[in-house]
């Protein structure tokens, strides 16, 4: 067989001087350029196409648009793989490689089609009936092997090479659709003033005109539309971009095809996602052509009426030489008469008993046999139709072709109304939904909304336009749409009846949902639109049931005996048609999935051994390599280090906030549940936030720089909540309050130095500066600068050694860092990570947030002295309810292990010694460590009051690793409890 | 996507905003002494099938709280006020702290 010999010489819009080679199934073949992968297969005569869903009955082309539920292909090339792709919405590239899918061995030669004869084993309802019936236990057996056969094309595994881009965009109006109605409200919006976006999903601009034949009146209408478009400033024309989903506050989601014409770059993206903003839309999404229901009617060599047309008129190939149009409308008949005078041998079977005169005579000029009351009952052969059943007022005979054309009507495209909400309504004069009411800003023209003749098209959508751009604000006058006759008739919709045929008929093509699978569900009881759905998995194809919507309902409501719009309508969501997860994701993939902060001293800790953690966004040392051989090693050796010599830790992260104003003490005394009001200048305390609801939010160290000024520090973590929970305070419940609220987290560099020798290292690091107790006390500041930056030194400790907190202008905190390193290093200074920090304060028995967790209290925590007899602080009221008072409530103690070679661990349940491990227990272990001092295991924890008394005994439960350890409850203060290490 | 119109910086998509809860509750004085005030104020919620005011806060942004009111059957956007001139309009004659 000739390469193309379906192609015909002359016409269409496909370039015949740019041959495109591309392979399906290992098999060259050569298309053009223009071609669709559909339009190209089609040419060369590839008829069969893939395996449908269940039971991989043969397949072919039988749309031309993204409607298409049989002619779905796997593009792979060179180690990516991209499933389920439409044939028929594929421009055809050079070098593209497409493979059919869920066949094997291969196409012709499909073992499972024998899945046939399983099929009253995968018919409706079998997923329902085997999961909740008696048969559970038989899925587990035979679900292996139902997976394997049923399903679509396989996915990769491995990461997605290609780039994807994410891009933002605006306009006035949004235009849905480049067909005449589209065309014509671009036209009209623009020459109104309005920013203009017109969407259009092919890469040619056209809708059904492109059905029409290349050198017709209409292709001179789209010629001067288009030219006229593409010269109109305020218009940008947005070709082989999907509008898959419009979102609330008149947001579209886009995704644009790259160029297969243009070879990508290294580095270009294949697709753009973009977010498109605007002020207005018009949809005018136009119309999807129905299938008819008749036994096999899913055969290779069945396809709709338009799309035949658009593969004569648009692609120049005749799909078929002996063929019959099955039909209720005028519209199949104009595809009959083109493909009757491209020298097909053409019969109609109409259902309708008197077809318009003026067609039949047409249709007598060109030689097309028409035959009335008759309609198509059945197709016979496997890979490509032979013959067909028509019945009609003689009864049934048969009929050979090779092209069977469909065509049940049309159904107005309304997916993307559907999806904020507008509920699609039926009409009876079209026989189909339009969209419900739209709000505003919102717009419909053309077929979407019923309108189905050319010339009325372009009225609605001049009027559509104009109206969009008038929402806008943008009533510059707009001259008249140039017009557009060609001379359709009206669509009289006709009712669609139970097939007469004996094989399955199917409704639902990607699913293999069948009339059969309808009637099971009916006398199952599952009769509402949305129950049928989910019993028959009807609509639920990657294509959500484009063309077996309407057919599914008609044959619900021929069942029930109801009318359509009693039986109902289902609901659309997004995606319009499937998205690539690399092109929502874009580049942020990767490295670049989320922001990653680094503080001032980061490459330090690169370049000097760190072993980096995640915490939020930021990476913080967890240990040095040089202290130990692994994290256990590591952080008890850091800890040693702090507690003999001194160690130098990196706080930058901490939440850094300037308070100021004439008001800023009150306002502290407020927010805090300890009092700052009486705070002198140069002094810092330790303070405690609640929430309103009396739990605590967070804690930190706030200092006194002037009388109306003060320096906050917040946890790492919280330091955003704190910020926007003061900000939201002072704006909407104290604006009388004249204070001022600012971030200086990025401004500071922030350091710890800990230990008994961490003044006299701070002597040597800075000989110009009076480091003395009697200078600077215990919570005491000192204010200075550093090589030009200001320096901040607080006497605070977080791991109760003597220690300091030194703050640097960012710029100089490497600098420093490595200043204290280096004047530290003689007194055996070492840096530590993040794990020593929180094994000295559990040492210590502070809490941090495995304890702040959002719902423990001060009393909880045991700071509940903090509070004493203060009133009017955020919080005060509700921490005191009664509920928080129970004696059972939760209270941090401490915790020793006391089983010999065995270690307490976070989140283990805490159960009395003899009590059944069952259940939420007594309470739970928030941290550990291993304690040098003590030499075994330690933590804090949470447990019930009243079994709480120190000295008595605990069983830590660890499900997770099946450990049961023995535990004493003690002081959570292991560590000098009279604090006299501060001052060493 | 919600789109808030900022009064200081226009329209801006809702992830440069943090939600900020109900803003049709009153807030008791920071020294109120019933605690049945407190538990209306942090628990007791209209939840309306319909306009809604809430807080806002422009985070990415100005990083003003803002009083808007938003429907809750169709996210429609009615009006978008700074909270801190509502706040002040509320209580105008507060006498400033000592
Ligand atoms: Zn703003």
């Amino acid at each position: 067989m000739s390469s193309n010999h379906k192609r015909l010489s002359m016409g269409g819009r496909i370039d015949r001087e740019q041959p495109v080679e591309f392979t399906f199934d290992g098999r060259k073949l050569i298309g053009y350029r223009g071609d669709t992968l559909a339009s190209a297969l089609l040419a060369n005569g590839v008829t069969l196409v893939g395996r449908s869903f269940k039971y991989h009955r043969p397949r072919g082309i039988f749309s031309a648009g993204p409607e298409e539920p049989n002619a779905l292909v796997t593009l792979a090339t060179a180690g990516r793989r991209q499933p389920n792709l439409p044939a028929t919405t594929l421009e055809l590239a050079d070098g593209m490689v497409a493979e059919s899918q869920n066949r094997w061995p291969s196409l012709a030669f499909d073992v499972q089609s024998a899945n046939g004869l399983l099929a009253p084993f995968l018919s409706a309802g079998f997923y329902y009936k085997t999961f909740m019936g008696p048969t559970r236990r038989a899925w587990m057996f035979y679900e292996h092997f139902i997976r394997k056969a049923a399903g679509l094309g396989r996915a990769d595994t491995d990461l997605d090479s290609d780039r994807y881009d994410i891009s933002h965009a605006f306009a006035d109006v949004a235009i849905i659709g480049g067909g005449p109605a589209g065309l014509s409200a671009a036209r009209a919006a623009a020459a109104a003033g309005a920013r203009v976006a017109l969407i259009e999903q092919d890469f040619l601009l056209g809708g059904q005109l492109l059905a029409e034949p290349s050198d017709s009146a209409a292709a001179a209408w789209l010629r001067q539309a288009e030219a006229e478009l593409e010269s109109s400033e305020p218009v940008t024309l947005m070709k082989r971009t999907t509008a898959f989903g419009i979102y609330d506050g008149n947001v579209i989601g886009l995704v644009e095809q790259c160029d297969p014409g243009n070879p990508l770059l290294a580095g270009e993206a294949r697709q753009t996602f973009t977010m498109l903003r605007v002020r207005s839309i018009v949809f005018a999404t136009g119309a999807i052509e129905r299938p008819m229901v008749f036994s096999n009617n899913d055969r290779p060599g069945v396809m709709l009426a338009s799309a035949a047309r658009t593969y004569l008129n648009r692609f120049a190939v005749l799909p078929g030489k002996k063929i019959i149009v099955g039909t209720g409308n005028d519209g199949a008949w104009r595809a009959a008469f083109d493909l009757a005078d491209a020298g097909a041998e053409v019969t109609i079977a109409d259902v309708r008993a008197a077809p318009p005169t003026a067609l039949a005579t047409e249709a007598g000029r060109l030689g097309v046999m028409v035959r009335v009351a008759t309609r198509v009952v059945d197709v016979r052969r496997g890979h490509a139709v032979r013959r067909a059943t028509l019945n009609g007022p003689d009864g049934q005979s048969e009929a050979a072709c090779d092209l069977v054309c469909v065509s049940g009507g049309w159904s107005p495209t309304v997916h993307l109304t559907s999806h904020l909400g507008v509920k699609p309504e039926y009409r009876d004069d079209i026989g189909g939904f339009v969209p419900g009411a739209f709000a505003a800003d919102r717009f419909g023209a053309g077929s979407m909304m019923g309108i189905y003749s050319t010339t009325d098209a372009i009225e609605d959508g001049h009027r559509a336009g104009t109206a969009a751009a008038s929402f806008c604000g943008k009533s510059a006058p707009v001259p008249a749409p140039s017009k557009l006759d060609l001379g359709e008739t009206a669509t009289v919709p006709f009712r669609e009846i139970p097939s007469l045929g004996r094989g399955k008929a199917f409704v639902d093509f990607q699913m293999d949902v069948t009339t059969g699978d309808i009637e099971l569900a009916h006398r199952e009881g599952y009769e509402s639109v949305e129950h049928l759905k989910r019993y028959t998995t009807l609509g639920m194809g990657t294509e959500q049931g484009k063309t077996s919507n309407f057919a599914a309902l008609a044959a619900m409501a021929a069942l029930r005996n109801a009318t359509i719009p009693e039986t109902g309508a289902t609901t659309f969501r997004p995606p319009y048609t499937p998205v690539a997860i690399g092109a929502l994701a874009g580049r942020a993939i990767g490295h670049h999935f989320k922001p990653i902060r680094r503080t001032p001293m980061h490459d330090w800790h690169m370049a000097n051994g760190a072993e980096m953690l995640e915490v939020g966004l930021w990476m913080r040392p967890y240990f040095y390599r040089q202290s130990g051989l692994d994290v256990n090693d590591a952080y008890v050796a850091e800890m040693r280090n702090v507690r003999q010599a001194a160690g130098l830790m990196d706080i930058s992260t901490l939440g850094k906030i300037d308070v100021q104003g004439p008001d800023a003490a009150i306002f502290l005394d407020r927010i805090y549940a300890n009092g700052f009001a009486k705070l002198p200048v140069g002094r810092a305390r330790y303070g405690v936030m609640l929430r309103d609801d009396g739990i605590v939010f967070d804690d930190g160290t706030t200092t006194r720089l002037a009388e109306n000024r003060f320096f906050m520090t917040t946890s790492t973590a919280k330091a955003a909540d704190v910020l926007s929970r003061l900000e939201f305070l002072l704006d909407t419940a104290w604006p009388d309050l004249r204070v001022t609220v600012t971030s200086v987290s990025d401004e500071w560099a922030a350091m710890s130095v800990a230990g008994p020798k961490s003044r006299a290292i701070l002597s040597a690091a800075f000989p110009a500066l009076d480091v003395s107790d009697a200078a600077l006390a215990h919570m005491g500041l000192l204010e200075s600068e550093w090589q030009g930056r200001a320096l901040r030194i607080l006497r605070l400790s977080y791991s109760g050694e003597r220690a300091y907190e030194i703050y640097v202008g960012a710029t100089a905190g490497q600098q420093l860092w490595s200043r204290l390193l280096e004047a530290g290093g003689p007194l055996d200074l070492k840096p530590y990570g993040v794990e020593a920090l929180g094994a000295l304060r559990v040492e210590k028995g502070h809490v941090a947030g495995p304890e702040i967790d959002g719902r423990t209290t001060l009393d909880d925590l045991g700071l509940g002295r903090m509070a004493g007899k203060r009133a009017g602080f955020v919080g005060d009221l509700l921490r005191r309810r009664p509920a928080f008072q129970a004696p059972d409530r939760q209270r941090l103690v401490g915790l020793e292990c006391i089983e010999e070679g065995k270690r307490l661990r976070g989140g283990a349940i805490l159960f009395l010694p003899g009590e059944k491990p069952y259940g939420h227990g007594r309470g739970r272990v928030t941290s550990v460590t291993f304690s040098p001092e003590r030499g075994h295991y330690v933590g804090l924890a949470l447990l019930a009051g009243d079994v709480a008394s120190e000295g008595s005994e605990v069983v830590a439960v660890y499900p997770m690793k099946a450990e049961t350890v023995r535990a004493r409850i003690v002081s959570p203060v292991f560590l000098d409890p009279q604090g006299e290490r501060l001052h060493g | 996507m919600l789109r808030i119109e900022c009064p200081c910086c226009g329209l801006r998509d809702h992830d440069e905003f943090r939600y900020g809860g109900d803003a049709s509750v009153t807030r008791p004085a920071h020294d109120d002494p019933d605690p049945e005030a407190w538990y209306r104020y942090v628990y007791v919620r209209a939840n309306p099938a319909g306009l809604h005011r809430e807080f806002w806060q422009h985070v990415i942004g100005c990083r003003q709280w803002l009083v808007v009111e938003r429907d809750t059957r169709n996210h429609a956007i009615a009006s978008v006020e700074l909270a801190r001139q509502l706040s002040a309009r509320k209580s105008p004659a507060r006498k400033p702290p000592a």
